[in-house]
């Protein structure tokens, strides 16, 4: 097979609540809201104020850096209230949906030129789409990306598989990856290759490259860091399958519809499997009816790199799993001696390696406290780039920007490390750690 | 359980808000060695796994417990045999008056380590606010098992502040430490008690015994460049030494469970014998060009008796494999390991001052590997760089 990559280290999570493989309901909510801390690095700029009618499309706030970068209102309505923190900070731009969608009518059809693609993208907002490396913020429009990287791969736990997510949404796909291709000379499109929808196999205008192994193989990350290193100075633009179907709407109706497959999945979901769902859906009423009760963490996003949120609140703007864990509960009577079946770890101190099918009931529970680095060679085995991550990551924590840049910070966004963090037996933080050395970095050189 | 939880938790207000401030890290450590405390991942990846450092550390002091047990076996049976109470042989091992002797001797010299060490842990503790971390629950153990059984306790106590003190807290606490702490203090002991931690009487109890002695087998060679063990006495650990370092079988158990549990460095041990059998094999091919018989005699030695005799078995699995003083890469650890075995026989063979080479190539090795992890690293930057160069050419 040409262009097959093989992933070697890495960690697929045991966890127990993987979702059906079908796409059943829809996550339907009355509020939506759109918080700017979605956004990495951007400072918003409201457009719009209380009472406000916007359409769905129509441009709720700009980043105040590039005020061609517009995040637009995923549903028509009636901006309801702008909830603010500290400092008057915007959190959230909250709208009270119609129970008839209207659009903003965008051009339709595939634009001419790489000129009026980016124009028309940034005029609909479909541009917040588009993300950039280095950093893993939304791309600069002047800038000139050396490829752009579609990622068809889910392999984040308790995913839905791209084939379930695209089936239905094949003509929007292959119009989305026409305007894609006018973006850049190159473009990469990634799949698993064990795929089989032939939308993605069959994809046209695109250099495929295919991957096998364990999480992180299906991140853009190590897409990029395989087929085309990332170089000081360099840029890519990187975009998800799901997202090329929403440019691929854009492009067929005129319509931003900010609609994507959502896993529901993990064990605190009564029925896992998946739905529609768009960005900034209020999540009250849904979870009321989907939840288990007992004590769950509702995470919007993946268990690795998700974002918890309470039941009271919105799917973020990216997310394409919504996931509920056990929250953990309760001390552990000498749980760091005492030999146990039940727990899981990646090392051979417990028993989990005699039993590598079995699957876990995974809570939140951090199994320990914080400690200073002290074991070395664990976060290489789960960490598939030809980049030394503790020698990096003690250079972003000591804000050693140079060392940070030969070590390859520019190849790396946090959601990186998130295996790392997982198997630490030091507990430490290091997406946390990794995300404000990368926000330092960009502040530096931009 | 309920009721210790219970204890814990009616003492804690005394000790965060209360009078007794000072001693929050020690109900805090001693909390959190009773339960795993019900933290919940707050920030980044919502699941975590299941090991933390407690449980790194008690696998490893799981692993020493095999040399251990033969020690105080072994201590016990060096001293009657040199006092010529009972004959040699392995009938005569498994007593209880041999183990009861090792154990008077031995669970002392661990219990004034452990006050020692972890009385000035806690208090740093204390100063720095932070917890009590469990690197000094292995150096407690690891500190009597590579003394002389005939050490006076204070002796030990004081190797153990001055370890913990020079070796660790100066350097910011663990995971900061240059040194591997428990050489640290057996070093300070060698070069601040000589005449404690060698020569022919120290090993058996026999200080206070006048007409009697028995010199470890690199004592021997030393000074005759010959030895009267045999390499399966060696093995087995039928020879007097340090307490947790002659059966190099007991060791080999704990190395086991380490490689098998993934906590110790396979890669450190392995390269270790294999740069030890390196100079043994030089040694091996140059004894004939040696001055005086002795040290002919000593570099003729077979390679692999050096693997059993004195203390390399110990140094390799239980002191280069220390993550934090060892080389932090992954091709770091090979160069490493390598040297520390090389230098190990090295300074065994060619200075007869010290016949322990293994703990100050251990320490020499110690203080090399961050120069080997940064030609390692910049390896690494290396390529990265000509990367950018290929492109723009």
């Amino acid at each position: 097979m040409p262009n097959l990559h093989t992933v070697r280290k890495g960690l697929d999570l045991p966890i127990l609540g993987a979702p059906d493989a079908l796409v059943d309901g829809h996550l339907s909510a009355s509020v939506y809201a759109v918080r700017p801390s979605d956004f990495r690095g951007l400072v918003p700029k409201l457009a719009v104020k209380e009472g406000d009618r916007v359409l769905a499309g129509d441009v709720l706030f700009t980043d105040k850096a590039d005020p061609r970068i517009r995040i637009t209102s995923p549903v028509s309505g009636e901006v309801a209230r702008v909830e603010r923190g500290e400092k008057r900070k915007i959190l959230a731009v909250v709208v009270l949906a119609d129970s008839q969608q209207e659009y903003r009518k965008f051009t339709s059809g595939t634009p001419a030129n790489r000129e009026d693609a980016i124009n028309w993208l940034l005029e609909s907002g479909a541009w917040s789409l588009v993300e950039s490396r280095p950093y893993g913020r939304i791309a600069n429009p002047d800038a000139e990306p050396k490829a752009v990287f579609i990622n068809g791969m889910a392999t984040e736990p308790l995913a839905v598989a791209p084939a379930v997510a695209l089936a239905g949404r094949e003509e929007d796909f292959a119009m989305g990856l026409q305007v894609v291709g006018l973006l850049s000379k190159r473009t990469v499109l990634s799949i698993a290759a064990s795929e089989t929808a032939p939308a993605l196999t069959k994809a046209s205008g695109v250099e495929l490259h295919q991957f096998k192994g364990p999480h992180p193989a299906g991140t853009t990350s190590v897409h990029i860091n395989q087929v085309s290193p990332l170089n000081k100075g360099e840029v890519v633009w990187t975009l998800n399958y799901q997202d090329v179907v929403i440019l691929g709407h854009l492009a067929r109706t005129g319509n931003l519809k900010l609609e994507r497959v959502l896993a529901l999945s993990g064990t605190g979901i009564a029925k896992p499997r998946a739905v529609t769902a768009v960005a900034g859906a209020s999540l009250e009423a849904f979870l009321n009816a989907e939840l288990k009760s007992g004590n769950y963490r509702v995470i919007s996003g993946s268990v690795l790199t998700g974002t918890k949120v309470s039941k009271t609140d919105y799917l973020t703007y990216y997310a394409s799993q919504l996931t509920a864990i056990p929250e953990g509960e309760g001390t552990d009577f000498f749980g760091w001696v005492l030999p146990s079946f039940a727990k899981w770890s990646v090392s051979r101190t417990l028993f989990s390696w005699l039993t590598p099918s079995k699957k876990y009931d995974l809570n939140t529970k951090q199994h320990g406290e914080d400690r200073a680095f002290v074991v070395t060679g664990l976060y290489e085995k789960v960490f598939p780039f030809d980049i030394l991550p503790m020698p990096l990551l003690k250079a972003m924590w000591a804000k050693d920007l140079e060392k940070m840049e030969q070590l390859g910070a520019y190849e790396v966004v946090p959601e990186d490390f998130a295996l790392c963090e997982v198997v630490c037996p030091s507990k430490q933080e290091l997406q946390k750690l990794a995300e404000e050395a990368l926000d330092l970095l960009y502040t530096e050189m931009n | 359980m309920k009721f210790v939880q219970n204890l814990f938790d009616s003492t804690r207000p005394a000790v965060t808000t209360g009078k007794l401030k000072g001693l929050y890290p020690l109900h805090n450590a001693l909390e959190t060695m009773f339960f795993v405390p019900n933290h919940n991942a707050h920030s980044g990846a919502h699941v975590r796994d299941a090991i933390d450092m407690k449980r790194t550390m008690v696998t490893v002091i799981f692993a020493l417990v095999p040399a251990l047990i033969f020690g105080l076996f072994n201590s016990g049976y060096q001293h009657h045999l040199a006092i010529g109470q009972i004959e040699s042989g392995w009938a005569n091992f498994w007593t209880l008056e041999n183990a009861l002797y090792g154990a008077l001797k031995v669970i002392p010299m661990i219990a004034v380590t452990y006050i020692a060490g972890l009385a000035i842990e806690i208090y740093f503790a204390y100063r720095n606010k932070h917890a009590v971390n469990e690197g000094f629950l292995v150096s407690g153990i690891l500190i009597p098992l590579i003394m002389p059984v005939d050490i006076p306790l204070w002796m030990v106590a004081i190797s153990t502040a001055f370890a913990v003190l020079i070796g660790k807290e100066v350097f910011g606490g663990t995971g900061m430490n240059i040194l591997n702490p428990a050489l640290t203090a057996r070093a300070f002991a060698f070069f601040a008690y000589p005449t404690y931690m060698s020569g022919d009487k120290v090993w058996a109890g026999l200080t206070n015994v006048d007409g009697v002695s028995s010199a470890t087998a690199l004592g021997q060679y030393a000074s005759t460049g010959t030895n009267s063990f045999g390499v399966i006495d060696g093995f087995l650990g039928l020879v007097p030494g340090s307490i947790g370092e002659t059966s190099t079988l007991a060791i080999l158990i704990g190395a086991i469970y380490l490689i098998a549990t993934g906590v110790g460095s396979w890669k450190i041990m392995l390269s270790a014998v294999l740069g030890a059998v390196t100079m043994g094999l030089i040694f091996n091919g140059v004894a004939d060009l040696m001055i005086s018989p002795e040290q002919q005699s000593y570099l003729a030695v077979p390679f692999y008796y050096h693997l059993v005799f004195g203390g390399f078995a110990f140094g390799a699995v239980f002191m280069a494999t220390d993550p934090v003083s060892a080389a932090h890469t992954e091709t770091g650890k090979w160069i490493y390991g390598f040297l520390v075995g090389f230098f190990s026989i090295m300074i065994r063979v060619f200075n007869p001052a010290y016949p322990e080479g293994v703990m100050l190539a251990i320490l020499f090795m110690n203080v090399m590997a961050p120069l080997i992890d940064h030609y390692v690293v910049n390896a690494n930057i290396q390529k990265r760089l000509k990367r950018v160069q290929t492109v723009q050419a």
